[in-house]
């Protein structure tokens, strides 16, 4: 489903604050893979995820999304083959408008935009069925403002919006660690329910060691820019956060550091 | 009474200049772009109208053309700024700067088109202003009745995400560079629109005329927006308020001028409206707003504040 191949990416080259964030990438996922990030800090998660969405092009490699090379391809096409939530609850639905018109525009990501009529009548009764699920009551609030929604409902309705259409690969960018740990729990049960229920081939990052080992079939850790443990299956179910840490340390041959993950520990 | 008699004029000039607010609040509203072009495409749009119906076009035509003229002008601010990288900001002053020039061609080199003498049939003139009243409220009508439809479609409310969350946009598969292009063609088509009515009833085009448009519009918008947000926060709503924000600051225009203020100083007077509505809301968020709590609000609590919201 995904194929990255030798991906590299230095910011501000030839600067003193030059950063090489991905450092010859390779990964590879199956249909239906369910894959927890983790990594230390700076070690190029969310780079690897910017990359994949086209937020900038890479210095060197490829990028494959169910056998389509979308390396060149700009932010806006790519988007028909991918759901995104974001870190920041802010940035993943527009707050001016309502939640039933934030629906709508997810609902016909990737194809082409006529002028007609932006929300059909039977699309509200099929977002309120949509909705309700979720139990935070949005189901009855479909014309108000998504500005005045909460951080945990908005991650939710972003999470509802990347998945509305199915996407080939969703991409999940630690979608919880703006949130208390109460909503966490919660918009990450929903994420579970959706991704399972539609077999979705996902990229979770997280800062939860126990998250990265409850969700998902799979574990990658990452650093300095590349993948250095992988870990799928059965493996990966009867993983403890010691031996994670163990694994770590023997690939990378350093003390795994990240301020999140420590402190959520 | 002097004031009375004058009233009606101000609401004919209002409605043509409340026209060409809307055509800023797309830009600086929905887009969330300061457009600086408007100050020449109005201009665009007063000599486009009157040269071709000095030249014996029919008015209407004249008036479409001018819309597609002053679109135009929006399509090149809108590259320059997406396809080139400038600053949007910068990028409508370039063109603005370029359409004095091109005003100039458009005029053949006079600074001044007058419309008297002529014998022209014109939509409206300043010696109707009832007339001027019904033609341009017509008009307004049928303008936002066309917006309120165009931004309810597919195309019209990914307009409106782009300006609003530019990231989301992308993400849901939105050309959001395409999109400022577009939004800046349509609202600079209404603001050359709205210059083609004033030429005509001014009965002049002026190369000078226009200059510090984008204050006057914006001094309608905020007007307009501090009732009608009050009101109801919808978009026809709100355009209607934009209306009658540019007929209430040509009201309080020809009240000044009764008062005896000299008309060398209106720029500064309505430099000062604008700055005051783009002062006030930020100094009350600055010094008048309740001290949130630090503490992490549970999110049953947050539910219920957002609900109560």
């Amino acid at each position: 489903m995904l194929k990255i191949t030798n991906l590299q990416k230095t910011f501000n080259p030839g600067t003193v604050n030059a950063k090489t964030a991905l450092c010859g990438l390779d990964l590879y996922l199956e249909d239906g893979d369910f894959v927890t990030v983790i990594g230390g800090n700076g070690a190029g998660k969310s780079t690897m995820l910017n990359a994949i969405a086209g937020v900038w092009k890479p210095d060197y490699g490829t990028i494959e999304i169910d056998g389509v090379d979308v390396t060149a391809m700009p932010e806006h096409k790519r988007a028909k083959f991918l759901g995104r939530v974001f870190q920041d609850p802010m940035k993943g639905s527009s707050p001016d408008m309502e939640i039933d018109e934030n629906l709508s525009i997810a609902a016909r990501r990737g194809t082409k935009r006529k002028l007609v009529w932006g929300i059909k009548k039977n699309e509200r009764a099929e977002y309120r069925k949509l909705l309700e699920p979720l139990g935070l009551g949005l189901e009855n609030r479909l014309s108000a403002k998504v500005g005045l929604l909460s951080g945990g409902q908005r991650q939710a309705l972003t999470l509802l919006m990347a998945t509305l259409r199915r996407p080939k690969l969703l991409l999940l960018d630690e979608h919880t660690a703006a949130l208390d740990p109460k909503t966490a729990a919660k918009v990450l049960e929903i994420t579970d329910k959706i991704v399972t229920e539609n077999k979705l081939t996902t990229l979770m990052i997280t800062h939860n060691m126990h998250d990265a080992i409850a969700y998902g079939n799979r574990l990658i850790m990452m650093h300095e820019g590349k993948v250095v443990v992988d870990v799928s299956g059965e493996d990966k179910k009867k993983l403890t956060i010691a031996e994670l840490l163990g694994l770590f340390e023997k690939a990378s041959g350093s003390e795994f550091a990240n301020d999140k993950v420590m402190l959520s520990k | 009474m002097v004031f009375l008699n004058a009233l009606p004029g101000a609401v004919a000039e209002g409605l043509i200049w409340g026209l060409m607010a809307i055509g800023v609040y797309i830009s600086y509203k929905i887009l969330d772009i300061a457009d600086l072009t408007v100050d020449g495409s109005i201009c665009t749009g007063m000599c486009v109208c009157a040269m071709l119906i000095t030249n014996g076009v029919p008015a209407w035509i004249s008036v479409i053309a001018a819309f597609l003229a002053g679109a135009l002008a929006g399509i090149v601010t809108g590259l320059l700024h997406t396809l080139f990288g400038i600053p949007s900001i910068l990028a409508g002053i370039l063109t603005q700067l370029m359409l004095y020039s091109v005003n100039l061609a458009i005029l053949g080199g006079k600074s001044l088109v007058t419309l008297y003498g002529g014998n022209h049939s014109l939509l409206l003139s300043m010696s109707d202003n009832i007339m001027a009243i019904v033609v341009a409220g017509l008009l307004i009508v049928a303008t936002i009745i066309c917006l309120w439809l165009f931004f309810y479609t597919e195309v019209g409310l990914t307009l409106k995400s782009t300006g609003d969350n530019p990231d989301m946009s992308r993400a849901q598969g939105i050309n959001v560079d395409f999109n400022k292009v577009l939004g800046l063609a349509i609202s600079n088509g209404i603001v050359a629109f709205a210059g083609a009515l004033l030429a005509q009833y001014k009965g002049s085009a002026n190369i000078n005329d226009g200059r510090g448009a984008i204050v006057i519009g914006l001094a309608a918008i905020f007007i307009g927006l501090s009732v009608s947000m009050k009101i109801k926060p919808n978009f026809v709503v709100s355009l209607i308020g934009v209306i009658g924000g540019g007929i209430v600051y040509y009201i309080i225009y020809n009240f000044v001028i009764l008062l005896g203020l000299k008309t060398d100083y209106l720029k500064m007077l309505s430099a000062i409206i604008v700055a005051i509505f783009l002062a006030v809301p930020y100094l009350k968020g600055k010094y008048f707003t309740k001290k949130k709590s630090i503490l992490p609000i549970t999110s049953e609590k947050e539910k219920e504040g957002a609900e109560n919201a």
